[in-house]
């Protein structure tokens, strides 16, 4: 964000039909794309099935056969931090989408729509922000049990509201635009308003968008699985790797280090491939 | 005259709106623990129970009266302070929340007078010498502490403190501290990782203000008369953009409520957020309520106090 505040926009010089990144944002794009295809791939890489106890040695140490070492009933670390990866990358996925898509399509009604539908919906989500995210998850998931499913869905009404407001406030920039008026006075349905119209229109920065809220859910799964209330045991994500090896803690064991290496370099990625996407993807409204 | 009334008449309405804001949240916070699968009656009377039991102990708790007026109960039972009693220990949740907030408190507090002074600096310093590589090594190590979870600022905390230098102990245990020596090492590991999670929050806002008023035309002009950067930033950008900096440290503040969360558990400091986590873990429905009306009712003012400086400090937000 701050650096591409600095950096001269470049105005009409880049006429090449690709979208070109920098070196950060190739980096950043890379480890996501590691991270996802070993998300789809992990059952067929993990030297040793996940959930069996390989050594005799609880918190071993890096070594030939272990190489991110074992946790705390001696299974290896390296095929549960890659079969973690489906839970982190694969929650998260789903949940933002939903979140994006719900608030996504309901902010462009509102703002095409107008009047009181869009007072009303506003001011409700509004309430709903008023509420921390790890604690709304952690009611939530305290009152109905936790599963997957269940963790997608509160993860997506977490983050709803708030893209709700990012793509109303955009689209209502375009509702006002004359080619807009000009569908409008043609007798274009609301559907065909916001498909065809709007939302071309602020797909950029939705998308953009998009990127940062999954930074925030990997955050606040990886909490809720902390606390104990996320992916439920034998299975774990990265946040449940951490909370089951953190006696090793003051042991300096790998076991604790190396889940949290991986959500780190998940999210610090992300963030470097959203905060250097070429300004023609991210201001495409402005 | 008129214009102040103005004012006070947005912010009344501001507060308005938090009020309603917050009944919302209760309503949604009584709904979501009373979707909770099984009746209450049988799960705390156990597998053994007789239907007359849980029929008699249903109709002991009210659990017969209609959702809506068992909220209404409840509700105005917590206006009045009476928050019930805890399922698991039979003791008045407002015995139990009482002595745990005000651990809670203390560790906010030591957070804030060290964060606030500290965050401040950091962002105005960045944002006068933008471009620079102070700034860049701010906006990297803000940036990296914002996109890690809170659990692990608080592990590579211990990692530093307890395991490589071994100054300090990894667990806390915020309990009685006979000398001030050992009550700093208690709260060393927790006040740690909060000031890191809460100022890395605040150093971004600030230094993001701070930089938006730099970027006014009587900045610039200042800055052509020929002041230095020094006093361009301290006298001219830095008492317009106090409203914003406001602001931002109120809404970083309110990241103390989710920070608190992991940090008390990962600390066994205790405080609200153990309190909760432990009651989610038993299924204590009146506890759980009443620690997220709590947090609920600490992160709402936060939000509405960052909007009211806001709107206090900018005459263009009075419309």
């Amino acid at each position: 964000m701050m650096q591409n505040t600095q950096s001269t926009p470049r105005k009409f010089s880049t006429e090449r039909l690709g979208y070109a990144f920098n070196t950060t944002g190739k980096i950043g794009l890379a480890v996501i794309l590691f991270w996802a295809v070993i998300a789809v791939i992990a059952p067929f890489i993990t030297p040793y099935p996940p959930g069996k106890i390989v050594d005799w040695d609880y918190f071993g140490p890096i070594s030939e056969s272990y190489w991110m070492g074992t946790d705390y009933l001696g299974r290896d670390i390296l095929s549960r931090v890659l079969m973690g990866a489906r839970y982190t990358v694969g929650i998260s996925l789903a949940g933002v989408t939903l979140a994006c898509m719900g608030g996504v399509v309901l902010g462009m009604i509102a703002a095409v729509i107008g009047g009181w539908f869009d007072t009303i919906l506003s001011r409700l989500l509004d309430a709903f922000n008023g509420i921390p995210s790890l604690l709304f998850g952690l009611v939530v998931v305290a009152a109905v049990g936790s599963s997957i499913p269940v963790l997608i869905l509160t993860l997506a009404a977490i983050y709803l509201p708030g893209s709700y407001r990012f793509a109303r406030a955009l689209a209502v920039n375009v509702n006002t635009m004359d080619f807009v008026t000009v569908a409008r006075a043609r007798g274009e349905k609301t559907t065909y308003l916001i498909r065809t119209e709007i939302l071309p229109n602020i797909l950029g920065p939705v998308l953009a968008d998009l990127g940062l809220r999954f930074v925030f859910i990997v955050l606040v799964l990886s909490g809720l699985s902390f606390l104990g209330i996320g992916v439920q045991p034998p299975h774990a994500d990265w946040g449940g790797l951490v909370r089951e090896n953190i006696e090793g803690l003051s042991l300096g064991a790998p076991a604790v280090i190396f889940p949290c290496i991986a959500i780190a370099s998940l999210t610090i990625s992300v963030n470097m491939f959203i905060d250097n996407l070429p300004q023609k993807i991210r201001d495409r409204s402005h | 005259m008129h214009r102040s009334l103005q004012t006070w008449l947005l912010v009344a309405q501001r507060l308005g709106v938090a009020l309603i804001t917050l009944v919302i949240v209760s309503f949604a916070v009584f709904f979501a623990t009373e979707l909770l699968p099984g009746d209450v009656a049988e799960i705390l009377l156990g597998q053994a129970a007789t239907p007359e039991a849980v029929a008699g102990l249903r109709e002991a708790m009210g659990l017969n009266e209609p959702a809506i007026s068992r909220f209404l109960s409840w509700l105005s039972g917590l206006a009045t302070g009476d928050m019930g009693r805890s399922y698991v220990n039979d003791i008045e949740v407002a015995d139990l929340l009482g002595r745990r907030l005000s651990n809670s408190l203390r560790l906010a507090v030591v957070v804030t007078v060290i964060c606030v002074p500290f965050a401040l600096t950091c962002g105005i310093a960045a944002a006068m010498w933008k471009g620079s590589i102070l700034d860049r090594l701010v906006s990297i190590l803000t940036i990296s502490v914002i996109s890690i979870p809170e659990f692990m600022v608080a592990t590579l905390a211990v990692l530093v403190f307890a395991v490589w230098l071994s100054w300090l102990p990894a667990l806390s245990y915020g309990a009685d501290a006979s000398n001030f020596g050992a009550l700093l090492k208690a709260y060393a590991m927790p006040v740690i990782t909060l000031t890191c999670v809460v100022s890395a929050q605040m150093i971004r806002m600030t230094r993001a203000a701070v930089i938006e008023t730099i970027n006014t035309p009587y900045v610039e002009m200042a800055l052509l008369k020929g002041a230095s950067r020094r006093r361009m930033v301290l006298r001219h950008a830095l008492p317009n953009a106090l409203g914003p900096i406001a602001n931002a440290v109120a809404l970083s503040l309110s990241y103390l409520v989710g920070g608190v969360i992991i940090v008390e558990t990962v600390f066994n400091y205790p405080g609200v957020a153990k309190l909760m986590v432990d009651a989610v873990a038993t299924r204590d429905l009146p506890l759980i309520q009443s620690c997220a009306m709590v947090f609920c009712v600490s992160y709402l003012s936060l939000i509405t106090l960052a909007d009211v400086v806001a709107t206090l400090s900018n005459p263009r937000l009075r419309k």
